[in-house]
């Protein structure tokens, strides 16, 4: 009855938990583009597009797909060898038990017409699939816990996910090991099943499980003959064998079995096999129940993505079909943190003290974001400037064990970024340069109008200059110049040749140089010399450097020209950074 | 055979891939071994705008890296041989930026004493494998085809930094072009910066010094232009394109990669180095080589 109600409970919770998380896929986006669609359109252009596949040759594509990144896993192998032997493990020992032995009725009887869970291969099999998912959980424990595997961050999540499986698991060794050496369990299936109810037939066959099979008699045994055996096998022939083999093949079970035989009676008495058979079978339940709520949920979203990014691309594909995949990826995260561990940008989080540099910590960030969960203002700031500074080398994309494409999200979300008004300092920087290439996503206006935006920003607004909050670096080997060449302070030796101007490429584009930049490069020189240090970082001119270096390269003072530029802009992006704060 | 630490930096396998396979193609070719690192990460160009800090620690990690090893580096992408060669040079003078460096480098199990050192690619053709020896590999030349050698900023200067070449005469490239057969024109903006640091950033502009020095090119009567660089080829290659550089006679100045134009003339086939067929491809350049 418990058994009932659980089961249709949990697949009712089940059903609708996953048909949330998918209408989710449709009905939510992640802001990568301004197109909207309604989520059963999306739906109806999902179908569309599935069908589609199935039924052109991309279809061969999907099935290569399927057999080596959704069966084989071969994402996983390439990263890490035993991280695979793990998933391997708790994937594939959980599949086969689940076909096999929770759905034996279902799957396996159909199949095979002799099935009984008790006889061979499935009385062995069944043991064995366990033990082969509690090493994968064992491995698992190790990588997290002992091994320490960088970048790879251990939330509560993951604790349930490795906490409901070894409960499944162990619950179920313990209880068939229970199951071996319950009296109660004996006398129910001799009462079925016993094809005698001759009281001293019924001895003989119980002296013989006793003997063979374990079972824990409350009986006092006194002579237990081989004519007695003899005749219990007889009856254990006739009556069982056709549903037993030997307890010895559930090696794990039999195991416990015999370890737990001292108290075997009293936990027979005490109700342990029902109580093992409870936390069983509830335990599945809950697991399934809660699967679409929690990491779980990635057997369903992981392969959906691989799958998908298979035979999508972000150019040909319809961008409903783009906005759905999206979200779908972010469910497909297992927060592996494979990406973490090769971006490129480590360094970079390190040093600006900005986890959110790295991929994984934004994935998460952005499911919080697209699921409309509450992220303050800084941290939603932090997890912009950390897509921002993403320098665009794709690993995170080639390496993702889920076949996410995580550079179409970061290109996605930095066009946009730019198109609705960011307009942080670091948009005036290589890191832009990705979004810009042909076939980058964002448009050539709204990209000036952000740069334009931030350089605004960052000019000088003129007025007398006032103190520098932050002192320039500029200034602090002044007295150790000579002989340190590092020293931006170089400037002191410009004598206003203007060779910097005259070799400019940058001047040299503009007609009117000086209303587009401000100031030319030897007036900023000549500004720092005068002391204004806030006119010459806020000037136009040290944002529109190529960093070509001729100015620094011809200067016969041998002015760090270029250098000095930058400086200025680290300042000056400080400075207004400060201010925003 | 001399073994380096290769650094491809993050344009490269992204988007020019074919660049790595020629490198690697004609590398191979001539004895050089080289080694993958996968602890290898940004080399801190992109950030030094904002943050000095942060792109000396970046372009620092992979120093050490390639010093653990007790290998030379040997770089692909000019900006990033430039800025690997700037932060060694701020790393070695800057008492403050050495200290720092030393304390996140400790936290990894690293360390950096500035004993080896960073090379691009061209250099070591020319110094490392040495010009006899390329030209000991080229086993059909180059005929009539004329090139415009690109040298990309980030590696002729600062040249006190850079030490790649002479900033105002370099000869690596030239010489390097020339040891194919091909004939390396002189053009007025051979020194000239492609545009790409500001592509983002002035996209007017950075496309405005990319027409001139194509048409500039194109007016010296250069086939193809000569690049070692991914940005730079990038930016006669797809953005150029893209954004159509052509002299108003819808003529273009194509862009070859080194490696692609050495490997040709060494024999290597045009899959081999990565040239696909197309308008832009190397099918064109096939019909310079002599039999």
């Amino acid at each position: 009855m418990l058994f009932h109600v659980s089961l249709y409970a949990s697949l009712l919770v089940f059903i609708a938990g996953c048909a949330y998380k998918i209408y989710g896929w449709f009905a939510r986006k992640v802001d990568t583009s301004d197109v909207e669609f309604s989520a059963s359109r999306r739906f109806v252009l999902a179908l569309g597009g599935m069908l589609g596949t199935l039924f052109s040759p991309r279809v061969l594509v999907l099935f290569k797909v399927f057999l080596l990144d959704v069966i084989l896993q071969r994402r996983i192998l390439k990263e890490d060898v035993l991280r695979w032997v793990m998933h391997m493990c708790i994937y594939g020992g959980f599949m086969l038990l689940l076909l096999m032995h929770a759905l034996g009725s279902l799957v396996t009887a159909n199949l095979f017409e002799e099935y009984a869970s008790t006889l061979n291969p499935y009385f062995f099999l069944r043991d064995f699939f366990g033990i082969v998912v509690l090493v994968g959980v064992a491995i698992a424990v190790y990588r997290r816990f002992i091994l320490g595997v960088p970048r790879l961050s251990t939330g509560p999540m993951d604790v349930y996910a490795l906490v409901i499986l070894a409960l499944i698991m162990l619950s179920g060794v313990l209880l068939e090991g229970v199951k071996m050496t319950s009296y109660s369990a004996y006398d129910r299936m001799v009462q079925e099943y016993a094809d005698t109810d001759d009281p001293a037939e019924l001895k003989a066959l119980e002296a013989y499980w006793v003997h063979t099979f374990g079972i824990v008699s409350p009986k006092p045994m006194d002579s237990v003959d081989s004519d007695l055996l003899e005749q219990g096998r007889d009856l254990h022939e006739m009556s069982c064998m056709a549903c037993h083999d030997a307890p010895g093949w559930a090696f794990s079970g039999y195991l416990v079995a015999k370890a737990v035989r001292p108290m075997a009676l009293f936990l027979d008495g005490a109700g342990f096999p029902d109580i093992l058979w409870y936390i069983h079978f509830l335990s599945c339940f809950f697991g399934l129940a809660y699967l679409p709520f929690s990491k779980m949920f990635h057997i369903i979203a992981t392969p959906c993505s691989l799958l998908a990014n298979a035979v999508m691309d972000s150019e040909r594909s319809h961008p409903a079909n783009v906005l759905t995949r999206q979200v779908m990826e972010l469910d497909a995260c297992t927060r592996c943190g494979t990406c973490s561990l090769r971006c490129s940008a480590v360094p970079m989080a390190e040093a600006t003290e900005n986890r959110y540099l790295l991929p994984a910590e934004k994935m998460a960030a952005l499911k919080d974001l697209v699921s409309g969960r509450k992220v303050s203002d800084r941290a939603r700031e932090a997890v912009m400037e950390g897509v921002y500074l993403c320098t665009n080398c794709d690993r995170c994309t080639v390496v993702c064990p889920s076949g996410i494409n995580l550079r179409e999200l970061w290109l996605g979300v930095k066009s946009r970024l730019l198109e609705t008004g960011y307009s942080r300092p670091f948009i005036l920087s290589p890191f832009s340069y990705a979004v810009s290439l042909p076939g980058g996503v964002s448009g050539e206006g709204a990209r000036s109008r952000a740069t334009d935006r931030a350089k605004e920003a960052l000019r000088h607004e003129g007025g007398p200059p006032g103190p520098v909050s932050t002192p320039l670096r500029l200034g602090e080997d002044r007295g150790a110049d000579a002989l340190n060449p590092v020293a931006a302070s170089s400037f002191t030796y410009c004598f206003g040749c203007q060779a910097c101007t005259a070799s400019c490429p940058v001047v040299a584009a503009y007609d009117r140089p000086e209303e587009a930049l401000d100031l030319l490069p030897h007036q900023i020189m000549c500004s720092l010399a005068l002391g204004l240090v806030e006119t010459a970082a806020g000037s136009r001119m040290i944002w529109d450097c190529l960093t070509c270096y001729k100015c620094q390269e011809y200067c016969p003072q041998l002015v760090r020209i270029a250098d000095i530029f930058f400086e200025l802009k680290n300042l000056a992006a400080r400075e207004l950074e400060a201010k925003a704060v | 055979m001399k073994k380096y630490a290769l650094f491809l930096g993050c344009n490269i396998p992204a988007r020019v891939p074919q660049y790595e396979k020629a490198a690697r193609a004609v590398l191979d070719r001539l004895g050089i071994e080289l080694v993958d690192f996968r602890r290898f990460k940004c080399c801190g160009y992109p950030i030094q705008n904002v943050d000095r800090e942060a792109y000396v620690l970046s372009a620092a990690g992979n120093l050490a890296v390639a010093e653990e090893a007790g290998l030379d580096m040997l770089v692909l992408c000019k900006c990033c041989y430039g800025s690997l060669r700037k932060a060694r040079y701020l790393i070695e003078r800057d008492e403050k930026l050495r200290r720092l460096v030393d304390r996140s480098l400790q936290g990894r199990g690293l360390r950096y004493s500035g004993r080896y050192e960073v090379k691009h690619f061209l250099s070591v053709l020319y110094h490392d494998v040495g010009l006899d020896a390329v030209r000991a590999g080229i086993t059909r030349r180059f005929q009539d085809l004329r090139i415009a050698a690109q040298y990309g900023c980030h590696a002729l200067r600062p040249s006190e930094i850079t030490r790649f070449d002479d900033p105002i005469r370099p000869r690596i490239l030239d010489e390097l072009v020339e040891a194919t057969g091909a004939v390396s024109v002189d053009w007025p903006m051979k020194l000239e910066c492609c545009g790409a640091p500001l592509l983002g950033v002035n996209d007017q502009v950075s496309l405005e010094l990319t027409r001139k020095k194509a048409a500039d090119g194109k007016r010296a009567g250069a086939h193809y232009l000569c690049t070692a660089c991914p940005y730079c080829h990038q930016q006669f290659d797809s953005v150029g394109r893209a954004s159509d550089l052509s002299d108003g006679e819808g003529q273009t100045l194509s862009p070859i990669l080194y490696p692609q134009l050495l490997g040709l003339s060494m024999g290597l086939g045009e899959a081999a180095v990565g040239l696909e067929t197309g308008p832009n491809g190397g099918s064109n350049l096939l019909s310079f080589l002599s039999t």
